[in-house]
C-alpha cells in the first residue's frame, strides 16, 4: 500500500531518480502523442473520412460543444488547452485499471503542476483577450479593499484544484488497497469500477473548472455589455 | 491520539459533505422533475457544485490521512 507514488523508484543514477509518477506520466504522454500522430497523418475533408479520423473528430467536437455551452461564446481559443488537460487527466485516471500501473494523478506533484499551469493560463488568456490594464483592473473591481481577497481566492482555488484531483484518485487506489486486505474477491472489483467513474468525473470537473476560471478572467467586458443591453431592453418594450 | 483525531475528523467531514451534497442532489432532482428539458444543464451545474464541496471535504480528509500516517 503506497500513499506516495513519488517514493516508488524504478531507476536511480546519482541524483537522478525515475519514480513512478514520472514513468507513468511519460507513458500517458507517449500514448496520447502517438495516437494523435497516427490519426493526423492522413487527414481528409468531405464525406470520405477514415474511421480513426471520425473517432477523434467526434471526441474533439464533444469537447468543443461543451466549451461553447459553458462559456456561452463561439470561440476555439480555449480548445487546445482545455482539451489537452481533459484528455491527459482522463487517460491518467483510467490507466489505473491496468494491474501494477499507478495513475500519475495520484501524486500531488502532477496535480500541482496541472493546477499551476491553469494558474498561469488565467492571466495569459485574460491579458490576451482584454489587455493588461483591463485585466488588472479586475482585481480592484468593486473596491480596492477587495484586492487581497481576490489574490487569496485565486491562490486557494489553485490549491483546491490540485488537492481535489489528487485526493480523489489517491483515495480511490487507497480504498482498493485496503479492501484487498479485508475482502479480496468481490469488493475491490466494484470499487475499481467505481474508481473509473470517479476518474472520468474528476477529469470533467478539472477541465470545466479551469475553463470557468479562464473564461471569467477573459470575459468581464462582454458580460458588462450584456448587462447594459438587458437594462436597455425593457425600456424599449 | 492522532488516530482518534483522524477518526473523529473524518466522521465530521462525512457529515458536512454528505449534508451539502444531499442538498445539491435534492435541488437538482426537484428542478429536473419540474423542467425535464433542462436536465443536461442542471446535471452539469450539479456536478460542478458537488465538486466544489468535494474539494473542501477532500482537503479535510487528506489532513486526516496525514494524521494517521505521520502523527
Amino acid at each position: 500500500m503506497e500513499i506516495n507514488i513519488d517514493q516508488i523508484i524504478y531507476w536511480e543514477w546519482g541524483f537522478i531518480k525515475l519514480n513512478a509518477t514520472l514513468v507513468y506520466s511519460w507513458a500517458v504522454m507517449v500514448v496520447l502523442v502517438s495516437i494523435s500522430w497516427f490519426v493526423s497523418r492522413d487527414l481528409t475533408e468531405g464525406t470520405g473520412i477514415s474511421r480513426k479520423q471520425a473517432l477523434i473528430e467526434s471526441l474533439v467536437v464533444v469537447i468543443q460543444k461543451q466549451i461553447e455551452e459553458t462559456t456561452q461564446e463561439k470561440t476555439d481559443r480555449y480548445l487546445p488547452f482545455i482539451g489537452t488537460l481533459f484528455l491527459f487527466i482522463l487517460v491518467s485516471n483510467l490507466i489505473s485499471v491496468i494491474p501494477g500501473v499507478y495513475p500519475p494523478t495520484a501524486s500531488l506533484s502532477t496535480t500541482a503542476a496541472l493546477a499551476i499551469s491553469v494558474f498561469v493560463a488565467v492571466p495569459i488568456f485574460g491579458i490576451g483577450s482584454r489587455g493588461v490594464k483591463s485585466y488588472f483592473e479586475n482585481y480592484v473591481k468593486p473596491t480596492p479593499l477587495m484586492l487581497p481577497f481576490n489574490i487569496i481566492g485565486e491562490l486557494s482555488r489553485t490549491l483546491a484544484l490540485a488537492v481535489r484531483l489528487f485526493g480523489n484518485i489517491m483515495s480511490g487506489s487507497l480504498i482498493v488497497a485496503i479492501l484487498l486486505g479485508l475482502s479480496p474477491l468481490f469488493f475491490p472489483v466494484v470499487m475499481q469500477a467505481f474508481g473509473l467513474l470517479i476518474g472520468v468525473i474528476q477529469a470533467y470537473v478539472f477541465a470545466i473548472l479551469a475553463l470557468v476560471y479562464i473564461a471569467s478572467a477573459s470575459r468581464i467586458h462582454n458580460s458588462e455589455e450584456a448587462d447594459s443591453t438587458e437594462i436597455i431592453n425593457p425600456q424599449n418594450r | 491520539m492522532g488516530l482518534l483525531a483522524a477518526g473523529i475528523g473524518a466522521g465530521i467531514v462525512a457529515i458536512g459533505a454528505g449534508f451539502g451534497i444531499g442538498m445539491i442532489g435534492k435541488a437538482a432532482v426537484e428542478s429536473i422533475a419540474r423542467q425535464p428539458e433542462a436536465s443536461a444543464d442542471i446535471r452539469g451545474a450539479m456536478i460542478l457544485t458537488a465538486a466544489l464541496i468535494e474539494g473542501v471535504a477532500l482537503i479535510a480528509a487528506i489532513v486526516c490521512i496525514l494524521l494517521v500516517f505521520f502523527a
